[in-house]
């Protein structure tokens, strides 16, 4: 079979541009003819740019032929979730308040990206401000899962997961504040990962909750996963939260299966293998860790006793964060502002009313209460003591074992508009994937099976700036799983879907 | 007021230090440029931001704060403040609320009573909004962000003072303390200190507070002392009448002399402060604050000791000269040229706090050099002009800039100590004043001082009084 450039893998396309067996400007029309092909149905992007990419890779195919490539990346095109602020390049962050908004500077993960080389295709689709399990709480339209288009792609990440999946890029960023890269990863079948937090700079990140969101990349492998990572993953004196870390590259540290896990400690949570997982999804995981441990790796269960509270700590935490973070949307400098309106306080009543979607709204006032005078102490405090806690489970599991492993997301992708007129069931998407953010530690999904033809995502959790042990395992499940090429098989999928769309 | 009642007041200051760049990003804080020249996305507060300590923002608000004798917290942390405003682009400032960066802190006052400091925080300043026209009517405002970010510390005083009088005298202090430590101009009238005051009455010997007001929109240490004596004599009043004081925030309206309701408690703020998650807590190497308390420049009241020691002046003397540091700088730079450290401070206290008063000038825009007054003064010992005419040469100096040679040449002003010049004159005001010679040679000394003050008069006060004196003596006597 020959592939299509889009299906393959940054690692090897990487090859193929370094020995000049493929031009960066001939893999960006390859990447370009597939968006053009699926877009319409699948619409991950929020804003596509095609002048801007073109001039990148016609750049990078320059410094290529002229043996001066700037990295490994160069010439790689990627998607940028639509939170991550780009330079004279609109950014939303998936809202009608941030529509006509152009920032004059780049996040510094962005910068990076751009200084490595690699060709910015556009900005993917996201739930408003990030907040969402879905990607329907868009401002502008909802993004559709590639393997099944009558479902969700995951979120807030989602057009960041779905792009990946469908070919409509090499590799994305998203964010993750309580599994927005993870969950998204798993639903659509690709890698995804939120790092520790402080290792990725979140300057430029549009903040949701700042003690939580973290940049993670989207890729099609490990191997992708890990080369990316090597390129975010620095400390900036920008972000006074950014830790300085000494490390190797991580794209070095991956091992053969069987070397990555020998004599590794893996710790499964009771509570992530029990009631309101979905049996197909509990199938799958099960099975991968038994290859794992078949590799040699020691699996045993473990306790995280207070994880039944990290939704409730979470619901309090990051929606009071937002209420501050959200207030500078108020039509005075940029963004949306209402076109009728009596004096100051009318005009930010009005514009925030128009600006912001549902979800946003509910958020805010959630953490506008939890943040009041009276009930500060009974929310805000207790939530943070219950943080603490989070912590220490997670500590004490530490001591025992090297990584933590369960599922990413309770289901596989469900239907759209099944859970948006139910916002509790809409957060228990993220119920094994929040604690993570909460204890500030890096996690990683990786695909890991199929429950009724959609993909499973196997998540492992690690201890603080230990990613590369988490790769490492990661890449080990991949090798174990051994599930063929997901652009491949996610592309028949999709041929199938279309094709069943366009008869019903 | 009456005698029934005491006032207790206590006054929330704040001050803009004087780093180059602002708090958190790298933008510099000068003052009175273009509006929005002065930006960056940081303090623009665009999406994405974030913001980092600047560390010498920190170091300034540590000197203020062993300045003012306070404990330096071992750990303190940043808090977000909540609310709308369009000179506040984040709409929220980033201040601090429960763990400040000092806290227990005095200042004495003339007499030797201790003002406590509660504590003093680091904050950002806001933008400035300018309307156009009223701010109640106004059909839009004009948003400078310039001043957006730069730091300021708040210093939050216990309510220890008891009358406008001691709040001027704390506040000029304070101003006195941060400027000779050099963390900030401390000029009122561009904004880098402003003071709130908090006042209330109560009986005299009641140990119980009163309901307080919150006085905003003071332009002066002028105007403190006036809005608290008003407000503290409408308290009492109200008190008198039996009617309740209403707990609110009031404007001082400099113009009428009055102050008027702003807002009340229940239209209070909710700030909802909570941990600013960008910035890690601020926990101060107890070395490097030691460092700095090390190297702390010379306080007010140092050197006020010092000044008796060395200049041998009155304890009063010194206390005025160093309650401003321009002026002390001035006078030790005149003594240093001069010698002779009582009359310069004759000089300075008397003619140059005068016009400082009269022209309304505050001592730090004092254009006058040190050498200028020296010039004047070595020319008034040398004899070259008197006493009086210094005075007048004085003043044209500090109003046109000019220097004593130049005035002193231009008016014609030297003294005339000629003996053959002065001699006639001399004999003319003893033969046009026949009347007072008799009084004087019949016994009446000071008709004496009337023939010296004609002679005076006669050059138009040139005359050396010394030599008209000696003169007057050979003819009558
Ligand atoms: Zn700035």
């Amino acid at each position: 079979m020959i592939l299509e450039l889009w299906q393959l893998t940054v690692h090897e396309l990487s090859q193929l541009l370094l020995r000049k067996e493929v031009s960066a400007t001939e893999l960006l029309e390859s990447v370009w003819g597939r968006i053009e092909e699926v877009e319409d149905q699948v619409k991950s992007y929020i804003t596509l740019d095609p002048e801007g990419a073109r001039a990148a890779a016609a750049e990078s195919q320059r410094l290529l032929e002229s043996g001066r490539p700037r990295s490994a990346l160069e010439g790689i095109p990627c998607g940028l979730k639509d939170v991550l602020s780009t330079k004279g390049l609109r950014t939303t962050c998936g809202s009608k308040i941030l529509s006509n908004y152009v920032p004059p500077y780049d996040a510094t993960a962005v910068q990076a990206l751009k200084e490595a080389g690699t060709v910015i295709l556009g900005k993917t689709n996201m739930d408003e401000f990030a907040m969402g399990s879905s990607c329907e709480n868009s401002g502008f339209f909802p993004t559709h899962n590639p393997w099944d288009l009558t479902r969700v792609p995951g979120g807030s990440s989602g057009g960041s997961a779905s792009a990946v999946a469908a070919g409509e890029a090499m590799f994305t960023l998203g964010s993750d504040t309580g599994g927005s890269v993870r969950q998204p990863a798993s639903l659509c079948g690709v890698v995804g990962m939120k790092p520790t937090y402080g290792a990725v700079s979140r300057y430029g990140l549009i903040a949701f909750a700042s003690s939580l969101d973290q940049i993670g990349p989207l890729t099609r492998d490990v191997t992708d996963c890990a080369m990316v990572l090597d390129f975010i993953v620095k400390h900036d004196p920008m972000d006074s939260t950014s830790v300085e870390i000494k490390r190797g590259s991580y794209l070095e540290a991956l091992r053969p299966a069987d070397e990555a896990v020998k004599g590794l400690k893996i710790g499964v949570p009771k509570e992530y293998m029990g009631k309101g997982l979905e049996p197909g999804v509990e199938a799958q995981v099960k099975k991968a860790l038994e290859l794992l441990q078949e590799l040699g790796a020691e699996v045993e269960e473990c306790s995280l006793p207070h994880s039944s509270y990290a939704l409730d700590a979470y619901y309090v935490i990051a929606p009071a964060e937002a209420s501050s973070n959200l207030a500078r949307y108020d039509g005075v400098r940029y963004g949306y502002r209402s076109k009728q309106y009596d004096d100051l306080i009318d005009m930010y009543r009005k514009t925030r009313a128009e600006g912001f979607g549902p979800e946003v709204k509910r958020r805010i006032m959630l953490g506008t209460y939890a943040l009041s005078a009276g009930y500060y102490d009974a929310y805000y405090l207790k939530a943070q003591k219950v943080r603490t806690l989070i912590r220490e489970d997670f500590d004490k599991v530490f001591a025992k074992f090297d990584v933590i492993a369960g599922p990413t997301s309770p289901t596989v992708a469900f239907k759209l508009g099944e859970k948006v007129d139910d916002p509790l069931a809409m957060y228990l998407s993220d119920i094994f994937t929040i604690p993570v953010n909460l204890a500030g530690l890096p996690g990683i999904s990786v695909p890991c099976g199929f429950s009724e033809g959609l993909p499973v995502g196997l998540q492992f959790i690690g201890k603080a700036f230990d990613e590369s042990t988490l790769l490492r395992v990661a890449y080990a499940t991949e090798q174990a799983c051994s599930l063929g090429n997901m652009a491949v098989l996610c592309a028949r999928a999709l041929a199938k879907g279309t094709k069943e769309g366009a008869r019903g | 007021m009456s005698g029934k009642y005491e006032a207790v007041i206590g006054l929330e200051v704040h001050v803009e230090l004087n780093t180059k760049s602002k708090i958190f990003c790298s933008c510099p804080t000068e003052f009175g440029k273009e509006p929005n020249t002065q930006v960056c996305p940081v303090c623009l507060g665009l999406p994405g931001v974030l913001p980092v300590l600047n560390e010498e923002a920190v170091r300034k608000a540590v000197q203020a704060a062993l300045a003012l004798n306070c404990e330096i917290t071992s750990y303190a942390k940043f808090d977000r403040k909540n609310y709308f405003y369009p000179d506040l682009p984040k709409a929220y400032q980033i201040s601090q609320y429960d763990l400040p960066l000092a806290r227990n802190g005095w200042i004495e006052l003339s007499g030797g009573k201790r003002i406590g400091i509660r504590r003093v925080h680091l904050e950002e300043d806001a933008g400035k909004l300018v309307h156009q026209g009223d701010i109640t009517s106004a059909a839009f405002s004009f948003a400078d962000y310039n001043r957006c970010g730069v730091p300021l510390i708040e210093i939050v005083s216990e309510p220890d003072i008891r009358d406008p009088e001691e709040a001027r005298d704390y506040l000029t202090r304070l101003k006195g303390i941060l400027q000779h430590i050099g963390v900030s101009d401390c000029r009122m009238e561009e904004g880098s200190l402003r003071v709130d005051a908090n006042v209330s009455v109560r009986p005299v010997g009641s140990r119980e507070f009163g309901t307080r007001t919150e006085l905003k929109n003071i332009g002066s240490f002028r105007a403190v002392y006036r809005g608290l004596s008003y407000e503290i004599e409408r308290q009492s009043k109200l008190l008198d009448r039996g009617e309740p004081v209403i707990q609110e925030t009031r404007h001082w309206d400099e113009q009428n002399g009055v102050t008027r309701s702003l807002r009340g408690k229940e239209e209070a703020q909710d700030y909802r402060y909570f941990p600013e998650p960008d910035l890690v807590p601020l926990q101060l190497d107890p070395d490097w604050v030691e460092e700095i308390r090390r190297t702390l420049p010379e306080l007010p009241e140092a050197r006020k000791a010092r000044f008796v020691r060395e200049y041998g002046l009155p304890e009063y003397d010194a206390d005025v000269l160093v309650s401003s540091p321009p002026i002390a700088n001035f006078y030790e730079e005149c003594v240093r040229l001069f010698g002779e450290p009582k009359t310069v401070s004759n000089w300075v206290m008397g003619e140059l706090f005068r016009l400082l008063n009269d022209s309304g000038m505050e001592p730090e825009e004092l254009k006058l050099r040190p050498s200028e007054l020296v010039s004047l003064l070595k020319m008034t010992r040398e004899g070259v002009v008197s006493g009086k005419i210094a005075k007048d040469v004085f003043e044209q100096m500090f109003r046109t800039g000019e220097d004593p040679e130049s005035i002193v040449k231009k008016h014609n002003l030297v003294q005339i100590s000629d003996k053959s010049a002065l001699e006639p004159l001399v004999l003319q005001v003893i033969a046009e004043n026949p009347k007072v010679v008799d009084d004087y040679k019949s016994g009446k000394k000071q008709a004496f001082a009337f023939l010296v003050g004609q002679v005076m008069k006669a050059t138009k006060g040139r005359a050396n009084p010394a030599v008209v004196n000696e003169l007057l003596h050979k003819r009558l006597d």
